[in-house]
């Protein structure tokens, strides 16, 4: 399927015409300054905010084409049961994770892609937050194992772009499991003496925080990216205090000593590329 | 006196007439030996027709019952020497987690849990069971030093789930559950966890990562409570019910999608009705759940328990 959507389907697009983009598309307005941005300009700056800097969110597609050299492979991820509680609440999860399925192109929240960063080898996870919100279940679990796999397989490391509302409701308990089996293919990664770089996106909560994404050998956040365990709200109906200004925010996470660091986007595939050589201990040239 | 939930309402009024009678025959008077031998056995019937069909919602009410044993209570009966250990080494301690050594059933091994308390003072003292990422980090440390002397780990687990305040967050509660979940995954050694009331999501997974997931009966485990479920999917707390229903949160729900190992019984009414029966059949299943593990060596254990992780929502479940 992927080539009909990837490949195929662009080009008949193109030998047809695309539809006319609408007016209302061509200005975007940035939800922190409320400036209006032309939108090819917005998409050529990788979805930051050419007048304030502020981060939006980008799609897993988008991600892997920033971040992996050209000619990047998406990896397959086998299936798993659909919806193994059978949970209903106002509408059944099977529908609702059917939608999604169609609506993304995608079997789930994750879509792994390998291939290298500026010219290192690389398997790369990456967390698509408009698929129910990222939440983690069975079907991320095993995207995040199957890079963890294939990170091993092509002694590659693995890097982790994390934005996700935290553990899927829908999948009860067996939610819950996908933190000790993240954790896991984390611990294979380590295991083979690679390097697994997390990188925390708006927002990353929950269960995914409380798992792989807190376990990186070395951890960055996108700048303003909200960064917790528990919700702001729960928090505040607890401790019945008002919460700092920034709470939860990577920059804040990074002075309480949590982040290694906060890299703008545009930085993000240099900063890679420099971590992964470093952490590989490959002398450059000119040390040889 | 005994705490009845809501839907024991009917229980608690034939207990009533029952305890009245036994009082009137008692004082002298009348012999209502025979009446009181009808009344006992009408309870007795409904107690178990009711404890025999209890809803997922009435489960987390008894899991969550003030009169329920606690950790402590566990550790008290079945854990001999006790020697409770503190501190995370870096920041505080964190009485919501209970660890130290002890001896079970003459063994040297290492225990952990979560304790709620069983009054005011004991519930404040130990935050109601929610631990602070100095809690995880302790149990992390624990379980790492079980490791180095080759102790068994047993668990206990109670927790409505780790505490949502602003200094957990400040100090990195989600990086202590997540270490604590990777030290329980890499620990050389036979680990036991064992639900004993409320499995609370993250913060009871930190705890739970064991070759051997044991759970009472009435125990209830989930990646969320039914109250915070309902107000996010159905945008109302009122409908926990019906919440807690699809969430599958019993014990016979999550041995059936093969996420625990072993159901263990309850006494007629639930572990509040007899403490000392239950912590009897809890410690007789920990060691029938332990017996087999003492004979695999440590990478044999931990590659079991990594691919017993990893088959989780895998297989279809029936």
């Amino acid at each position: 399927m992927n080539w009909i959507s990837e490949w195929a389907l662009p080009k008949i697009k193109t030998l047809f015409g695309a539809p006319r983009e609408m007016p209302d598309n061509l200005w975007h307005k940035c939800p922190s300054c409320e400036k209006m941005i032309f939108q090819n300009d917005l998409e050529a700056n990788l979805r930051v905010c050419t007048h304030c800097g502020h981060h939006m969110r980008l799609s897993s597609k988008q991600r892997l084409d920033a971040t992996l050299d050209e000619g990047w492979q998406r990896a397959d991820i086998e299936k798993v049961p659909l919806d193994p509680l059978r949970f209903k609440d106002q509408r059944r999860y099977a529908d609702r994770l059917k939608e999604a399925q169609a609506k993304s192109g995608m079997e789930d929240a994750v879509m792994v892609g390998h291939g290298a960063i500026a010219g290192q080898r690389a398997v790369v996870a990456v967390f698509e937050f408009a698929f129910m919100a990222g939440s983690m279940g069975a079907g991320v679990g095993e995207a995040l194992v199957t890079a963890a796999r294939l990170a091993v397989l092509q002694d590659a490391p693995l890097v982790v772009f994390a934005s996700s509302g935290g553990a899927r409701m829908q999948e009860g308990a067996v939610s819950l499991m996908q933190m000790p089996r993240t954790v896991i293919a984390t611990q294979m990664v380590k295991d083979a003496g690679l390097p697994f770089i997390v990188v925390l996106c708006d927002p990353t909560t929950g269960g995914v925080t409380a798992s792989f994404a807190m376990l990186g050998d070395i951890q960055i956040a996108e700048p303003g990216a909200l960064i917790g365990f528990a919700g702001a709200r729960v928090i505040e109906q607890t401790v019945r205090e008002k919460l700092p200004e920034g709470f939860q925010r990577a920059e804040y996470l990074l002075a309480n000593g949590i982040l290694d660091m906060v890299v703008k986007r545009a930085e993000m595939r240099p900063t890679l590329a420099r971590l992964l050589a470093l952490l590989r201990g490959e002398p450059r040239a000119e040390a040889a | 006196m005994r705490h009845f939930l809501d839907f024991e309402k009917p229980i608690a009024e034939l207990e009533g007439k029952l305890e009245e009678l036994r009082r009137t025959t008692d004082a002298g008077g009348l012999d209502l030996h025979e009446e009181i031998e009808k009344l006992r056995d009408k309870a007795e019937k409904l107690l178990a027709a009711t404890y025999a069909k209890l809803t997922p919602w009435q489960k987390a009410q008894v899991a969550r019952h003030p009169e329920r044993p606690k950790c402590l209570h566990y550790v008290e009966a079945l854990i001999e020497d006790w020697t409770p250990l503190a501190g995370d080494r870096a920041f505080g301690e964190d009485a919501a987690i209970i660890s130290g050594l002890g001896r079970f059933r003459g063994r040297p091994v290492a225990v952990l849990g979560t304790e709620k308390g069983h009054d005011t003072e004991t519930r404040v003292k130990h935050n109601f069971g929610m631990a602070k990422p100095e809690g995880y980090r302790k149990a992390r440390r624990i379980m790492q030093l079980a490791g180095r002397f080759n102790l068994p780990i047993l668990s206990f687990v109670d927790t409505s789930g780790a505490f949502p305040g602003i200094e957990a967050e400040a100090r990195g509660q989600a990086e202590a559950i997540a270490r604590s979940i990777e030290a329980g995954l890499e620990a050389p050694v036979p680990f036991v966890a064992t639900i004993i009331g409320e499995g609370g999501s993250g913060g009871a997974i930190a705890l739970a990562t064991a070759d051997r997931v044991l759970m009472l009966e009435h125990a209830i485990y989930s990646v969320i409570s039914p109250e915070g479920c309902a107000s996010i999917l159905w945008r109302d707390a009122t409908l926990a019910p019906q919440a807690a229903e699809a969430l599958k949160l019993t014990a016979e729900d999550l041995k059936r999608l093969n996420l625990i190992d072993t159901v263990i019984t309850e006494p007629l009414g639930g572990a509040h009705r007899d403490t000392a029966a239950t912590l009897a059949s809890v410690g007789d299943a920990v060691a029938a759940a332990l017996d087999p593990l003492l004979k695999l060596d440590g990478p044999t254990l931990k590659a079991r328990r990594r691919d017993k992780f990893l088959e989780m929502g895998r297989s279809a479940v029936a």
